[in-house]
């Protein structure tokens, strides 16, 4: 005689956890059936791998169309619209669906899952509401997570609480079934509850049961029962006498059921089906407490952990463990405090009625006793405990895709271990290692895994080091699987990825992004292809401002070859090219710009300037200054700021002999006003700093001041003003002492030309550098 | 300091005529309700409590019971506060209340005080003059002198007083005391025993004795509590109320309350004019205008809740005496300048610039511009 179990939990419940678990060594069974997606099947046995480690989740996707094709018409601008089609069915160590597992793995009992097959509910929603929502959809619940539009309506245990005088179903549910020491199994009260409950619901009217649900809610519900009842059934066929059946709650009364199998083979007949692959992800307890496959988020994942784990004196553990977490940020938290936190949490749970203190008595008692009434501390203790991220582990022959393999084997090879916590990470790219490291980063972030986030301030400490924010999050499994469409290994994929990056990029800074992308990520098969869509990009564009901007970049990225030890030779061209192109386009593009557009030139401008500096090509200097030069030549088509700046920046480099002439003439009546303010705007740009230290520019400008007529001083008077005005007081105190002394220090003393060194002077300061430098043998 | 009472004899006090006094202590204002909710209290106390927790916490937090007596709301605001400070006490832990002035901190204390103990009179004024005979116990000289030292001769303190009776001992602005004499708690409250090495005795607390203290957290540094003292307390923090419902409702409770207490002729307290007022105190309280559009300035005061209810007081009391019996915005703008401006000059800038960019913009309060252009 065979007999059937039919066990209602609470997913990520930990009382529930625990009851299963002793239900099941008694009852002995020999199959477990769980909801599930049955095709997972062949990979349940890896769950009893002992590298296996919880918070894993099963994953079902639809596996990548095949490579060629993906990486031809795959992504263009890659704007978000993609087609994913994933779920998931995340386990925590304190769920009864992995208890289950474990126990039936431990006994040698075959398990089946037995929930409608991923295959069906993967397949393209027919009406789009729910497009995006695969996960959810794919393992919906009723279930007291109060989320959803459909569980408030069809939630079936916040009527239970309700009847019981709880306004929150969790609590109800924690007090009822949770928070139980041991006694007897509550699985058929729950039964019994549920079939009571679904009878009320059937006998509303039809209209009213359903109104506030999603039109397919039902039916779907409808065809997952029949389809656990059906595997239920085929088990029984095989011969197994002794069956246990882990199923939410709610789905007791409908397994239980005596249901001919005609009517759910006719519920099955005909659903449209994808193509599914299915494996173990590492998944994390931040994800638990916010979405997941089974629809129920858990708010206190932590916690429940805790309650699992913690066989005896759960509050007094979890309190010493706060004063710990505490401690370690020297908060003083001393063993008394946490018995009178304990005294505290079970005095509330008395008065509010509850059997046991939960996690907002706890949480209380922590926020008034340790914490001293700060909110602060009480907000650590949320985030390090209550959520407690960790990331869970799956072993080395879980099923992936060979790029995840690739990602795995090169994170061991570079020991960087994924961590679902923050992680600050300094990389120093002189070493090997490390430059390995920040290479694996950049190819990552190439392929939307941004598992590793550049600080910002990497820059200002020199070339060679940057620092990494790291976080690993579940979802970048799914990322490597969508990416696994551009190759087998980070590399190759990044590489495809960034050749049909380059190829779709519409705007020439994109591009030229993705050639610094490139570089940083050392791939240099992918760099031909990129420099070659940069270079026509380049002829064609015929906005000379879209080549300024993407000259920085560029060199900067040419800059950096050096520390990386990148091949720079390709991106050298371009940037050639680009350099005449900006020289020959700059001209026609600078006149007639009103003020706006203007000053956005400016800044241009004073990019480019400093880019080619930085590159330190005399070539390319000189045709850059020399087209300024032709510029300033016809000073009527410029707009003022320009014109002062170009003017400087001329000045700067010792091109211009007539500066203090045309100073006069700026200001002189036949210029509008506006115009010489900004004339003097764009000509004194760079801040008052400079007019301090740069002597003769400053004389430059006094002598022009104090040369001015009367009467021309009086209207100059106010763009000055409007100029020097913006500087800081004390800047401006600097300058006007600088002014006081200029008379009595000539300009020649204070920077000594470098023809009259007295050698004999020199040579003991020389011989003390040297060493210092450790170059003594040249001293 | 007065002749200690019959230890365990909370009626020795003089209770009678209670219409006369000026403000009746809350177990005398509300013993009808107290007396009410020990009748119907079915569950257990814990030794030398008048009530259960459970009774205690509606006591303070409002409720119906089984014959249909309504208690009021004593303090309005998140139900969880009032039960960790009842389950506090429960746990003979001493309790600290922190807030800014005005949060009802010592309201609060003086309830529990009553519901607990049904005496909220064991009180010490803490200030910075406070001396440690007023924790401990002090002499009387006379006796002193002519019959040496003897049981006879002591003169108790409120602390004392309370440890013999098994009561609640209340601790105003615990802060404000020299930490020395702050220290004199701590033996208090952790062996819960008084030594009189004078006389080679010890008083010993009965049960149902504890500490309610009464901290402000915004001048803080005054005398800060040291660690030792401070973990033999639990701390709960009161906020200042979270909505303008929350805040109007407190006010018009209490001005009623006040009203009748003072016999002020019948002026029917306008909720709008309340709710003008609490407006007024939240937007410069959180320099920001309940729209959340306009950024404003914050003056030096605290404006709490307390605060609104005085001004909404004197602006009835003068309604009804000067006015013709309606509160008016002419009414209440004199509280309100008073109490915003507490700086002579950078406050008086704050509503200056309040009174022109937010309130002179309001059609509907064109009545209270001019009434506080006219008085400030």
């Amino acid at each position: 005689m065979s007999h059937v179990e039919v066990y209602g939990i609470r997913h990520h419940g930990p009382g529930s956890a625990r009851a299963l678990r002793g239900a099941l060594e008694e009852f002995k069974p020999d199959a477990v059936l769980i909801e599930g997606p049955p095709e997972a099947d062949p990979i349940v046995e890896l769950a009893g791998d002992p590298d296996m480690v919880p918070p894993v989740a099963l994953l079902a996707y639809s596996p990548a169309p095949t490579s060629g094709s993906a990486a031809g018409s795959g992504e263009g601008g890659g704007d978000g619209d993609r087609d994913r089609k994933a779920a998931f069915w995340p386990f925590a160590e304190f769920s009864p669906e992995w208890q289950a597992i474990r126990y039936a793995l431990g006994a040698g009992v075959p398990v089946r899952f037995c929930d409608l097959p991923a295959a069906h509910q993967l397949v393209p929603a027919d009406d789009d509401e729910h497009e995006d929502e695969a996960a959810e959809d794919a393992a919906e619940e009723v279930e007291a997570s109060g989320d959803a539009a459909e569980v408030i309506r069809l939630d079936p245990l916040g009527w239970l609480a309700k009847a019981a005088g709880y306004d929150d179903a969790e609590r109800w549910w924690d007090d009822v079934v949770e928070h139980r020491g041991g006694g007897p199994s509550p699985f058929a009260a729950i039964a019994e509850a549920m079939t009571e409950l679904r009878e009320q619901l059937a006998a509303l009217p039809e209209g009213k049961a359903s109104a506030a649900l999603p039109p397919g809610h039902a039916l779907r519900e409808e065809r997952r029962e029949a389809h656990m009842r059906r595997t239920l059934r085929r088990t029984l066929k095989e011969g197994h006498e002794r069956v246990a059946v882990v199923c939410g709650a709610w789905h007791v009364p409908a397994l239980r059921a005596k249901v001919p199998a005609a009517h759910d083979d006719r519920t099955l007949r005909g659903l449209p089906k994808a193509k599914v692959a299915m494996t173990w992800v590492p998944w994390t307890h931040g994800r638990l407490a916010g979405w997941s496959g089974y629809g129920a988020g858990v708010r206190s994942p932590g916690w429940y952990h805790h309650l699992f784990i913690a066989r005896d004196r759960p509050i007094e553990r979890w309190l010493t463990a706060a004063a710990r977490v505490l401690r370690e940020e020297d908060l003083h938290v001393s063993s008394a405090h946490v018995i009178e936190a304990v005294r505290l949490a079970e005095a509330l749970a008395a008065l509010r009625g509850r059997p046991l203190a939960g996690l907002d008595e706890v949480t209380e008692a922590t926020r008034a006793v340790l914490c001293e009434g700060a909110d602060l501390p009480v907000d650590l203790i949320q985030k390090r405990m209550v959520v407690g991220e960790r990331l869970g582990a799956v072993p080395e022959r879980t099923p992936m895709v060979p790029l995840a393999r690739d990602l795995r084997a090169e994170q061991r090879r570079l020991r960087l271990k994924p961590s679902a916590l923050d992680r600050e990470q300094d990389l120093d790219l002189r070493k090997p290692t490390d430059l390995d490291r920040s290479r694996l980063l950049h190819r990552l972030r190439l392929l939307d895994v941004p598992w590793g986030v550049p600080a910002e301030t990497g820059r200002s400490k020199g070339t060679f080091r940057e620092t990494w924010t790291l976080t690993w999050r579940p979802e970048f499994d799914v990322e490597l699987i969508e990416a696994s469409a551009w190759g087998t290994t980070v590399r190759g994929a990044a590489t495809a990825r960034a050749e049909s990056l380059a190829a779709h990029a519409t705007a020439l800074a994109d591009l030229t992004s993705v050639a610094e992308r490139c570089l940083l990520a050392d791939l240099g098969d992918a760099l031909p292809t990129v420099m070659r869509a940069l270079a026509d990009r380049a002829a064609v564009d015929t906005d000379v401002a879209h080549l300024m901007a993407a000259m920085p970049a560029l060199v900067r990225a040419l800059r950096y070859g050096d520390v990386r030890g990148t091949s720079t030779g390709p991106l050298r061209t371009v940037v050639d090219g680009l350099v005449v192109r900006v020289c020959v386009g700059l001209p026609p593009a600078i006149t007639g710009l009103d003020d706006d557009a203007a000053r956005e030139f400016l800044g241009r401008v004073d990019d480019v300037h400093g880019a080619l500096s930085l590159l330190a090509d005399d070539g390319h200097l000189e045709r850059w200054r020399r087209t300024l030069e032709g510029l300033v030549g016809r000073p009527d088509t410029l707009h003022g700021l320009i014109d002062g700046r170009l003017t400087r920046l001329l000045h700067d480099a010792g091109r211009l002999d007539d500066v203090p002439d045309r100073m006069a003439r700026v200001v002189s009546t036949g210029t509008e006003p506006a115009r010489a303010a900004a004339w003097i705007e764009g000509f004194l740009s760079g801040g008052a700093l400079l007019l301090v230290h740069d002597e003769t520019l400053l004389r430059l400008v006094d002598g022009w001041v104090s040369d001015l007529p009367g009467d021309s001083f009086t209207d100059v008077l106010p763009l000055l003003r409007r100029t020097f005005g913006a500087y800081a007081a004390n800047e401006r105190r600097a300058i006007g002492e600088r002014l006081r002394n200029l008379d009595h220090a000539p300009a020649a003393a204070s920077r000594p030309s470098e023809d009259d060194v007295d050698e004999a002077r020199a040579a003991a300061a020389t011989t003390t550098t040297l060493r210092i430098l450790g170059w003594e043998r040249w001293a | 300091m007065t002749e200690p009472n019959t230890p365990g004899d909370p009626g020795g006090r003089p209770s009678g005529e209670t219409g006369a006094v000026l403000r009746p202590h809350a177990e005398d204002a509300h013993a009808g309700e107290l007396a009410r909710l020990a009748e119907h209290d079915d569950r257990p106390r814990p030794p030398g409590w008048r009530l259960s927790p459970w009774a205690v916490t509606t006591y303070l937090l409002g409720g119906d019971l089984p014959d249909g007596t309504s208690i009021s709301p004593k303090y309005v605001g998140p139900r969880r506060l009032m039960e960790v400070a009842v389950a506090t006490l429960a746990t003979d832990r001493a309790l600290l209340l922190l807030g800014v002035p005005g949060t009802a901190k010592t309201w609060v204390s003086e309830h529990l005080a009553a519901a607990v103990s049904g005496d909220s009179t064991l009180l010490v004024q803490g200030t910075a003059g406070t001396a440690e005979e007023a924790i401990r116990y002090g002499w009387n000289y006379a006796r002193l002198l002519a019959e040496g030292p003897s049981e006879k001769a002591l003169v108790e303190s409120p602390v004392m007083r309370a440890m013999r009776r098994g009561a609640v001992a209340r601790i105003e602005e615990l802060t404000r005391i020299p930490s020395d004499v702050q220290d004199t708690l701590i033996t208090v409250l952790s062996e819960k025993t008084l030594p009189v090495p004078e006389l080679n005795t010890e008083v010993q607390a009965r049960r149902g004795f504890t500490v309610i203290a009464t901290a402000n957290d915004r001048d803080r540094g005054v005398n800060e509590l040291s660690s030792a003292l401070r973990r033999r307390f639990n701390t709960v923090v009161l906020p200042l109320p979270e909505s303008v419902e929350d805040e109007v409702d407190i006010v018009a409770r209490r001005v009623d309350q006040i009203g009748a207490g003072l016999e002020l002729p019948e002026a029917p307290a306008g909720l709008e004019e309340i709710r003008r007022v609490v407006t007024v105190f939240r937007e410069l309280r959180s320099g920001m205008t309940g729209d959340g559009r306009t950024k404003l300035k914050s003056p030096s005061g605290t404006l709490s809740t307390a605060e609104a209810i005085s001004v909404i007081t004197s602006g009835l009391a003068l309604a009804a005496h000067f006015g013709d019996g309606v509160l008016r915005a002419a009414d209440v703008a004199g509280g309100i300048v008073g109490a915003v401006v507490q700086d002579p000059v950078s406050d008086r800038v704050v509503w200056r610039e309040y009174l022109e960019a937010v309130v002179r913009d309001r059609p509907e309060w064109r009545d209270f511009y001019r009434a506080c252009r006219e008085v400030s």
